[in-house]
């Protein structure tokens, strides 16, 4: 019977559509920067872009090539989210477990929760500069509280029989902690630092665009200072390529942590 | 009053009373790091009643609260309608789902400097950023949202024959309505973060304005003024959106009082 949605595709018709899509995409951009109905100056066309993209890669621009950029700003991503994770999933991981810890931390955590992540930038810099301090500062800010809250949820959620097994075994807090909470709320970290990370990543974005000297967010601005677009959406890409393949990895470990059957 | 209210209380007191010992009695902190919470009451008074960055406080939380309002509708007022038609439709979905898949991975923060080179630094630049930022879980959600109706729901009103309008209006938008506002939530905390972030990267008035003109200034005072009307702001839109939510599903609500 019908379900939403009322039709079925085969495999071939929605790949089919899937093309057209896409063409249309790529086919309206082109037309619209080689009619000059928009100036290509504001609008080059996909191939311009990827020329651009092709040669960032060889080019030196602000400093640095592409990959030169993109490095220094998955430095300070890699730094601020494994900050984030090291201490939101064993402080979402206590909060499971002691109720008055949860009880404490929890106003706090909610006062500053609804702080834009880039609201923390002139603190950052001001506290720990514009280097690498300062951006780990505002990928934390962006990082930390999914994992906090997911570790938190995870552990809460953990089924009463389970614990009270263990503790009818006499099982003290720390491998209570270890080995019953923290394995039955593996997948819903996981699912945690997957949102943190692109949290992280779009944060830290943010924050070199505001406050940086290298890494792709200060191409960018310097790219629009020059008015190259082609330059602007080449970093895009590479951007989104990025977020991406760290979005890949992080679901690759899901899929191994699940094998093992710890999720 | 309970435990959890009382711990927290006390938790929350303890720390202010913590923040005015350290920084002024026993200047543990330098006034140049962090205000102390008279610095913070003076620059509360100086940008509220004299002005800061082009405006009085108000105007600021004005400008932001309309940016963030406009294109949080306008993300809303696409976004929804495609994922519901995306969830309807495979033919829709195929067709648009490569596209979404390619532009998605770009962060919303990401398309600020097009959008200063395409418009520059006034309202349109950032209301096309929110809208951007804003648009992309309102899709999703509202994807999911008719995906995960359960078929029998479905079964039952095409047996009794339901027109299509009909059908819409009273089986579609209801039944997604739960997951179309987990979307609208996201929508909105995304449009408040790249709000803040555009005005950072450049704007005449604003939240992000007061912060970035307080960064220049090394001025913590008002750094911190700047970020607690950020939380304020962003808390009370989140709670108007809760207050939207409970009263256009009141079933929902039912279902919750245990």
């Amino acid at each position: 019977m019908s379900g939403v949605p009322a039709q079925r595709l085969t495999r071939l018709d929605a790949m089919a559509y899937g093309t057209v899509g896409v063409i249309l995409f790529f086919g309206i951009w082109s037309l619209l920067s080689l009619s000059g109905a928009v100036p290509k100056q504001f609008l080059p066309t996909p191939y311009d872009v990827a020329s651009r993209f092709v040669q960032l890669l060889s080019t030196p621009f602000a400093g640095a090539t592409l990959q030169q950029h993109l490095a220094s700003s998955f430095m300070r991503f890699a730094y601020g989210f494994l900050l984030g994770a090291a201490v939101g999933i064993p402080l979402g991981l206590l909060m499971g477990w002691f109720r008055v810890l949860d009880e404490i931390v929890s106003p706090v955590f909610d006062a500053l929760r609804f702080i834009a992540p880039i609201a923390w930038v002139p603190f950052a810099a001001l506290w720990f500069g514009t280097g690498i301090g300062g951006p780990i500062l505002i990928i934390f800010a962006g990082a930390f509280p999914p994992c906090l809250i997911n570790t938190y949820r995870g552990a809460r959620f953990v089924s009463r029989p389970l614990i009270e097994a263990a503790q009818m075994l006499g099982t003290g807090n720390l491998r209570i902690i270890l080995e019953v909470l923290l394995p039955a709320s593996t997948a819903s970290i996981i699912a945690g630092l997957r949102i943190s990370a692109g949290l992280g990543w779009q944060s830290l974005i943010g924050a070199e665009l505001i406050v940086a000297s290298t890494g792709v967010g200060f191409m960018m601005v310097q790219a629009q200072l020059n008015m190259s677009t082609a330059t602007v959406m080449s970093v895009m890409v590479a951007i989104g390529l990025v977020g991406l393949l760290i979005d890949v990895a992080l679901r690759w470990i899901e899929a191994a942590v699940r094998q093992r059957g710890f999720a | 009053m309970s435990r959890r209210f009382v711990i927290g209380l006390t938790t929350i007191v303890a720390l202010a009373a913590l923040w005015y010992v350290a920084t002024i009695p026993l200047a543990l902190i330098s006034p140049g790091r962090f205000p102390s919470p008279v610095d913070v009451w003076i620059s509360f008074r100086q940008v509220a009643f004299a002005g800061y960055a082009n405006g009085l406080l108000y105007q600021h939380v004005l400008h932001s609260l309309k940016l963030v309002v406009f294109g949080f509708l306008v993300a809303a007022g696409t976004g929804v309608p495609l994922g519901l038609l995306m969830g309807w439709s495979r033919r829709a979905e195929a067709l648009i789902n490569p596209v979404f898949l390619l532009i998605r991975p770009i962060p919303p923060l990401a398309w600020i400097p097009l959008a200063i080179l395409w418009l520059g630094i006034g309202d349109a630049a950032k209301i096309m950023v929110i809208w951007f930022a804003a648009f992309v879980p309102s899709v999703i959600n509202s994807f999911t949202g008719v995906r995960t109706i359960e078929p029998s729901i479905i079964e039952a009103a095409h047996m009794l024959g339901t027109p299509r309008y009909r059908f819409i209006t009273e089986v579609l938008i209801p039944a997604s309505a739960p997951m179309i506002f987990t979307g609208l939530r996201l929508s909105l905390q995304a449009s408040w973060t790249t709000l803040v972030a555009a005005e950072l990267v450049g704007a005449l008035y604003g939240l992000g304005r007061i912060l970035n003109v307080a960064q220049q200034d090394i001025y913590p005072g008002m750094i911190f003024v700047g970020m607690a009307c950020v939380a304020v702001l962003g808390w009370a839109t989140t709670r108007l959106l809760a207050e939207f939510e409970t009263f256009s599903l009141p079933w929902i609500q039912m279902a919750r009082e245990y």
